[in-house]
């Protein structure tokens, strides 16, 4: 597709794609397979996990089947080898956000990187070494969150607080699915320690102008920390610009296998906080008496840890660069345009969320009048279309809109226009089957 | 299409027609169930006579199984002892267990009337707690009113 054309019946625009995605379609076996009795799937539901390419699942079957040992113990051959491939994905990714390769500790997900700060800012008050107790939380101190978040990036905050004694406080949101910072000056101040905020909403889609937050977190002294678990899988993130203390993202949300995510951290401030877990790998020195613990990143690396996941992340982040991120990005902005236009033409659909590609992801989250989420989920599902439904874990948010759930299409490189055409068709058809509309209108 | 089978008529008539639905008093216990993973949610009286079900009522907002099922036990539990609404929860239960198997359906028709209809729904594992979740909150509500009883 060269020019951009309109589809017969309906004002949205198609502009061209930047991403093949025939292409690459091609190279995700799962979208060769069928769903509910041989239907095409349409897998709207990469918000929730993303696909993985074949180069990935080859580079994972490429450890096992020839390198596989414990990286960092041993003297023999494989651990050596394991060990550079380990060392060696680790620069790939970091090189992807554009840090230093020390700055970036591997976890099991987002979820595991935010708890392991959380804890290790809690640690930072009983640890025996003073060198950790910079950035201790204790009672009197603030920490700032956004009713935007993921639980993931609020569960974890109420929590340190309630274990040390300190206040969270958040940013509120506008009615069309922005941050409301209107009051950013006293909700961020000088007793505020750190401020957690996410780059990209999962439910609603919005991009944060994350350079006001983070101008005035330094004002203050705060850290901050950026959930990117829905930015990093879909546009340019460059650490550098972000100006953040912290950056976390799941590898199972941008290609790559689940059981591996990451935690970046400025080295200055990760070299101050004591461990989260401990155990093997993590320490320097080990007496029945007490231990001393390696520098970052290895200090928050305790166990073997997950080897052939970590090489299999850096095979996505490569599959990535090929594609270009700024094509990625403009290819879901594409998207997103052209879904917003076909839902607007809708009666009886109503987006939460920015409504229109204005600082928005791929991530669309609506409501159909009369129907139930689940029931909406249930009909497109029956027609091998796969979207999430329910509070996509940001309770806060739903309940901020008014709604008891909604229904979320999610949009990475493989999909196309006729997969949002799919799913178009597939809310009419459940507005027939519910009889919400007269059938002549659906 | 296999959407008929799961969104029998009955349970759509339940859905548009509610039977029951209302918290009204006397009741002896009021239990507030919710379904974490998509946020439906149920809050449920029972009123007791001796240890029969005199009342159940209720005010909730789910999906069309969730709200058709609590309205199905509604004509089901009523004029029941306590132990025989149970009894019927658990005969629901065999049902949603089932995995669409229609032997099963058949030997339950006479004790579960309209909520046979679920059968379907037993197919579809991510739903089959929708369908549960008021017999839960009725488990619970009558266990918290028979023991304000004693």
């Amino acid at each position: 597709m060269t020019q951009t054309v309109s589809r017969p019946g309906s004002g949205a625009q198609q502009k061209p794609l930047p991403l093949d995605v025939e292409a690459i379609r091609a190279d995700f076996p799962i979208l060769s397979r069928t769903v509910r009795d041989g239907k095409r799937l349409v897998y709207l539901d990469s918000g929730a996990t993303s696909q993985k390419p074949r180069s990935v699942l080859d580079a994972e079957r490429w450890f096992y089947e020839n390198v596989n040992a414990a990286p960092h113990r041993g003297a023999h051959q494989l651990a050596e080898e394991a060990t550079g491939a380990y060392e060696e994905a680790r620069s790939t990714i970091a090189r992807f956000i554009g840090a230093r390769t020390d700055e970036v500790v591997f976890t099991r997900n987002s979820t595991e990187s935010i708890n392991l700060v959380a804890y290790a800012l809690s640690n930072a008050a009983t640890a025996k070494e003073p060198e950790f107790r910079r950035y201790a939380v204790g009672q009197g101190d603030e920490i700032v969150v956004t009713e935007m978040e993921h639980h993931a990036n609020l569960v974890p905050w109420q929590q340190l607080c309630e274990r040390t004694g300190a206040t969270l406080r958040w940013l509120g949101l506008t009615d069309d699915g922005r941050l409301d910072l209107s009051d950013l000056a006293t909700v961020v101040n000088e007793r505020t320690k750190l401020v957690a905020v996410t780059q990209q909403s999962n439910i609603l889609g919005t991009i944060n102008p994350l350079g006001g937050i983070v101008a005035r977190a330094r004002e203050v002294g705060a850290l901050v920390l950026v959930d990117g678990a829905q930015s990093v899988p879909h546009q340019p993130v460059d650490v550098t610009e972000l100006g953040a203390d912290f950056l976390v993202f799941s590898g199972h949300k941008m290609l790559g296998p689940t059981g591996v995510g990451v935690l970046w951290g400025r080295y200055d401030v990760l070299d101050a906080l004591p461990p989260f877990l401990t155990g093997g790998s993590m320490i320097e020195v080990v007496r029945m008496e007490g231990s001393s613990f390696m520098p970052p990143p290895q200090r928050f690396e305790a166990g073997v840890p997950m080897t052939a996941q970590v090489i299999g992340l850096a095979a996505a982040v490569e599959y990535l660069e090929r594609l270009g991120m700024d094509d990625v990005q403009a290819h879901e902005e594409a998207l997103t345009a052209y879904a917003l236009d076909r839902l607007a033409e809708i009666p009886g659909v109503t987006v939460i969320g920015p409504p229109d590609t204005v600082a928005r992801g791929g991530a669309i989250s609506f409501t159909v009048e009369g129907i139930h989420p689940h029931d909406v989920g249930q009909v497109l599902d029956d027609q091998g279309i796969a979207v999430r439904v329910g509070h996509h874990c940001a309770w806060p948010v739903v309940r901020r809109y008014g709604v008891p759930a909604t229904t979320r299409a999610t949009f990475y490189v493989h999909t196309g226009y006729d997969d949002i055409d799919a799913l178009a068709d597939g809310i009419r058809k459940a507005q027939q089957f519910f009889g919400v509309v007269p059938a002549e209108e659906a | 299409m296999q959407l008929e089978a799961m969104y029998q008529e009955i349970i759509l008539d339940h859905y548009r027609n509610p039977h029951g639905r209302g918290l009204r008093e006397p009741f002896e216990a009021e239990v507030h169930h919710v379904n974490p993973t998509c946020g439906d949610e149920v809050t449920l009286r029972v009123h007791l006579e001796g240890d029969t079900i005199a009342d159940v009522s209720y005010e909730g907002m789910g999906c069309s199984i969730s709200q058709a099922s609590v309205s199905a036990m509604y004509d089901l539990v009523i004029g029941k002892s306590v132990l025989q609404a149970l009894e019927t929860g658990d005969h629901f239960m065999t049902l949603m267990q089932a995995k669409g198997d229609p032997s099963v359906a058949e030997k339950l028709e006479d004790e579960l009337e309209d909520a046979v209809a679920f059968a379907g729904v037993s197919k579809y594992p991510a739903r089959i707690k929708c369908a549960l979740m008021s017999w839960m909150a009725l488990k619970d509500a009558s266990a918290r009113a028979l023991g304000a009883q004693s």
